[in-house]
């Protein structure tokens, strides 16, 4: 009997897909995402777009308010650490949470180095702009990833770019002759091996979520349509006019992302999203999917 | 050759269609409840069984569901699928689909730090046969005509209940297909009779 097993690791990514995870702030919040038919919940001690207008350095969660949230629900429950920081990481794997987001949502700890998650029993899922950066947390352990949009802006765009832009590679992978591959991973600073997998697999070894701007049901149905295995919602919930709808709206888009009409119905009078912001106004500092390499 | 559907709601769904298709049977994504009239057996797979729950109300398929159990098609579920198919929960007033006579605790083992894998073995199905448990449920009792089919640390993890087969673990995890090969004879067995 073995816990912490790859398998054991990436199998518990694979029973969230399909699924909403939603970021929640407190038990209440938490309640009425798991009510809306969330897989999951991210607990946080502020949403990606509260962190953002609240600036200096965002932090792992008070331990009493994951433990609220734990408390609070049946399903699984994610907590973020910085990027790096092993303590923090440690503290929420002894506390019991179910997975750990390595997040460039908070500040790094770290500004060379991630997480080496294979030593944790806790899986983790990290964020990725390309391919190259999915297959490096790959290799340090991370048993689940997720695109990183630009998170509390409210705006798809980023969110796009980035799940077309690891779809496109790996379809690169699948496709290009064996002979060019260590190339391709010299170009995209991918471990060989891992490139080698995805080529006999014909996909990534590990789920991969989408997240950073999804604010309505179609933004969800959009991220689901270009290949995501399921949607990270941040602020877009709590942040909207009417958090309880909006929830099970997204829930319902996302897993009849091809119903058009029945996206269209339930978007139907929902009220108003939250406020979104353009990206090019953003200060490169204030653009997190920048942070972790 | 018979048609096997997997609930396609949320979860583990494209694992189930390999292994389906890998056992010799045609593997069909079930979306809307009026597909349950073209397929001769249905597999429930593992995922987050109150997501799963919350959107089988929304599109109304316990009707459909509870009748595809009357008809006495085979259903199989794993992990959340064996609690949505149980006919009593640990803390719950209701069950799910309530059709399987076994009663269920949800996240029996722990969180997910004490989820595992382990080698059991499955009593006239595959010895050595390597079980991934994940925030996984178990059999706390099993009905008089139940059989059980598998045990772990003396906790019932795998049961037949007539046509109703279920798991705490997830087969569709692995490329061993030997537990699919069983359901899929009990959909072929399930099949000739009505035919008969």
């Amino acid at each position: 009997m073995k816990a912490g097993t790859e398998r054991v690791k990436r199998g518990m990514a694979e029973m969230q897909k399909g699924g909403v995870i939603m970021d929640v702030v407190n038990a209440e919040q938490a309640k009425i995402a798991e009510d809306a038919g969330a897989v999951a919940v991210m607990a946080l001690e502020r949403v990606p777009s509260d962190i953002r207008a609240a600036g200096g350095v965002a932090r792992m969660a008070d331990p009493k308010i994951v433990e609220e949230v734990m408390n609070a629900v049946t399903i699984p429950v994610m907590a973020k650490t910085r990027i790096g920081h092993i303590v923090e990481a440690r503290m929420l794997e002894a506390m019991g949470v179910d997975y750990i987001d390595e997040s460039e949502v908070l500040t790094p700890a770290d500004e060379e180095y991630h997480l080496f998650k294979k030593d944790y029993t806790v899986p983790f899922v990290c964020g990725c702009r390309d391919l190259g950066e999915a297959t490096r947390r790959i290799g340090e352990g991370a048993s689940m990833l997720r695109t990183k949009g630009e998170p509390g802006t409210g705006n798809i765009v980023e969110a796009v770019r980035h799940i077309r832009k690891v779809n496109a590679q790996v379809r690169k992978v699948v496709a290009m002759d064996i002979d060019e591959l260590m190339t391709e991973a010299k170009l995209l600073g991918a471990p060989y091996e891992l490139l080698l997998e995805i080529k006999e697999l014909g996909r990534l070894p590990v789920v991969n979520f989408a997240a950073g701007g999804i604010a309505t049901p179609a933004d969800a149905a959009l991220m689901m349509q270009l290949g995501a295995d399921g949607v990270f919602v941040g602020s877009g919930i709590f942040k909207s006019d009417n958090p309880a709808k909006f929830a099970k709206a997204i829930v319902e888009a996302t897993t009849h992302y091809q119903d058009y009409e029945l996206i269209a119905n339930i978007s139907k009078g929902l009220g108003i999203p939250m406020k979104g912001m353009e990206i090019s106004s953003l200060a490169p500092e204030a653009r997190m999917q920048d942070r972790g390499w | 050759m018979v048609k096997i559907g997997v609930l396609g709601l949320q979860g583990a769904i494209r694992e189930h269609i390999w292994a389906i298709e890998a056992s010799g049977a045609e593997g069909v994504i079930v979306k809307r409840p009026e597909q349950l009239n073209e397929i001769d057996g249905l597999i429930i797979p593992g995922g987050e069984s109150t997501a799963i729950r919350r959107l089988i109300d929304k599109y109304r398929f316990m009707d459909g569901l509870k009748k595809f159990a009357a008809d006495g098609k085979p259903m199989f579920g794993t992990c959340a699928g064996l609690i949505l198919l149980a006919n009593d929960l640990v803390g719950y007033d209701e069950p799910h689909i309530g059709v399987m006579d076994v009663k269920v605790e949800r996240n029996s083992f722990g969180r997910q730090r004490e989820s595992f894998e382990a080698d059991i073995d499955i009593s006239g199905v595959a010895d050595n046969f390597s079980a991934v448990f994940i925030r996984a449920p178990h059999i706390v009792e099993a009905g008089e005509n139940v059989e059980v089919l598998a045990k772990h640390n003396n906790r019932i993890v795998a049961a037949r209940d007539g046509q109703f087969l279920g798991c705490s673990f997830h087969p569709e995890l692995t490329d061993d297909y030997r537990f699919m090969n069983y359901f899929v004879k009990m959909v072929e067995q399930s099949k000739r009779k009505n035919f008969a």
